[in-house]
């Protein structure tokens, strides 16, 4: 008989494809720890771009992007309103900023009001991201203890971009990923050390592209 | 938003939109960053119960009375004083001396004042830098509703915990109190010392060089332009600069990639100030 773990591995290779262009992650309390095991593992020279939001404090400015670079083999950028995008990038939303894309590879900051409670929003930041890349983005929600992400998961669906949950099993705070589960339909539940698999397998596939 | 994504809104009905802003009242919004603008369109819908940007149009094209009200959804207000306490301290620390230093008048201009605790800050800090008499201080915004609030000085005490805060990271001499007072639910800011403050409206995107300024304040108006608006508008902002004066935007905006950078020189990136140093 095939374990659960075995099933989900076959059914998450399968997703794997050099169709995908860039990489949307969301979490909030409780992610920190898997999103650094996400950025130590992910290798340097991983040609998609990351989006990163994650909840954190409104008015502390500097600490966050150092703690998460610590292990990292990646460069972590806080970007200025208005970047260009990089081939390879991992932008962080910055303090009280919503972080959303705009067409022409570029990102854009905004202070207007709070949603779902939250300045960085997930619900932005995946909402944009699927406007521009559509089926060609992956977007990952992992732990969290609100709905923030649920709305911007359902855009990724729409858009026909691949949908990832963290599965709410591995982590006591699992409002996030419940809230999407139910929101829209979630093309992969899986671990933490599933989804660096994935990342891995994806890097295979995408790093001559 | 909601849980189900709704129908979402087009470029083409954005472009309608925007031009008939354009014709009718002679406001230009094509150049707004896509991502947020469409944010702010959609809430209108929310707010006013239009189905679609559609209604929004007809709406503006038959009852001009709304416009102002749209102009007020349509901006982002959100502000507060004292915002960024470090960029403050550089401010009242160095830039601000160092302009004393060869004049012994001081003019300022926020542009995209808001509600005004930027020019309450501002004033604050000034006074209690004995200087607040040397300074001539001109603050404009697009919204002519949020001027009047500016005007009115009067905010909300639950927002005066955060500003209390910042005024302390900031200045560190007294409390923040000794400013307003209370009344029921809101602070009412101490009038004499914005008296010599003077509140326009002016438009960025649209609106000249109306006079030149030893010290600009642009900060977190420009987030919402898109990148040739920027250059367009830093142009007038250089332009309203003396030779040797500061221009501050927002502390996550940049000059880097602007056309008109080469004419600043970076005087605090940490707290985005820069000193105009070519006509
Ligand atoms: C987020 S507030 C910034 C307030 C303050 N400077 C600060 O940093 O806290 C942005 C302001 O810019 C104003 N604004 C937007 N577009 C403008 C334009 N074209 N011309 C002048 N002001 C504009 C808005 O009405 C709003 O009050």
């Amino acid at each position: 008989m095939q374990s659960i773990g075995e099933k989900m591995n076959n059914n998450y290779k399968a997703s794997i494809s050099d169709k995908y262009k860039a990489v949307v992650i969301g979490g909030s309390a409780g992610s920190f720890q898997s999103i650094t095991k996400i950025l130590s593992i992910i290798p340097s020279d991983f040609p998609l771009p990351m989006f990163l939001c994650l909840h954190r404090l409104k008015h502390v400015r500097n600490g966050f992007v150092e703690a998460l670079s610590i292990k990292s083999n990646k460069v972590i950028v806080e970007p200025y309103d208005k970047e260009s995008i990089k081939r390879g990038g991992v932008y962080l939303a910055p303090a009280n900023y919503h972080m959303c894309l705009d067409l022409g590879n570029t990102l854009s900051l905004a202070t207007d009001e709070l949603v779902n409670n939250s300045r960085p929003a997930i619900d932005l930041t995946f909402d944009t991201s699927a406007y521009v890349y559509r089926e060609k983005l992956v977007g990952i929600l992992l732990s969290g203890a609100n709905k923030d992400g649920a709305a911007g998961m359902a855009r990724v669906k729409e858009k026909n971009g691949l949908t990832i949950v963290q599965d709410p099993e591995e982590s006591m705070i699992n409002a996030m990923p419940n809230a999407a589960l139910a929101a829209t339909e979630i093309d992969l539940v899986l671990k933490v050390d599933e989804i660096i698999d994935f990342l891995l397998l994806l890097h295979q596939k995408v790093k001559n592209v | 938003m909601n849980q189900v994504p709704e129908k979402e809104i087009e470029i083409a009905e954005l472009r309608k939109l925007t031009q008939v802003i354009k014709d009718k009242y002679d406001f230009e919004f094509k150049d707004y960053a896509m991502s947020s603008f469409k944010r702010r369109i959609k809430r209108i819908l929310e707010l006013y119960k239009f189905k679609t940007v559609d209604k929004l149009v007809e709406v503006l094209e038959s009852t001009p009375e709304f416009f102002e009200e749209f102009l007020s959804e349509i901006t982002v207000n959100v502000t507060e004083m004292f915002r960024d306490p470090t960029f403050w301290k550089v401010l009242r620390e160095q830039i601000i001396p160092n302009i004393l230093l060869n004049h012994d008048k001081i003019s300022i201009w926020h542009a995209g004042c808001s509600s005004g605790e930027e020019v309450f800050s501002m004033a604050i800090m000034l006074r209690e830098m004995e200087v607040l008499d040397k300074a001539k201080i001109i603050a404009t915004d697009i919204d002519t509703a949020i001027i009047n609030k500016a005007k009115l000085g009067t905010y909300s005490l639950k927002n005066m915990d955060l500003n209390s805060k910042n005024y302390e990271k900031a200045m560190g001499k007294a409390t923040l109190q000794k400013y307003y007072q209370e009344s029921g639910n809101e602070a009412i800011l101490d009038k004499s010392l914005v008296q010599n403050v003077s509140y326009r409206r002016h438009d960025l995107v649209k609106g000249g060089v109306f006079s030149k300024f030893d010290l600009v304040l642009c900060r977190n108006v420009m987030i919402y332009f898109n990148q040739s608006l920027q250059n367009d508008v830093l142009i007038k902002l250089h332009e309203s600069l003396f030779k040797y004066g500061y221009l501050v935007i927002g502390s996550k905006e940049s000059l880097i990639w602007c056309d008109i950078s080469n004419k600043f020189i970076v005087v605090n990136n940490e707290e985005k100030i820069y000193k105009k140093v070519k006509d």
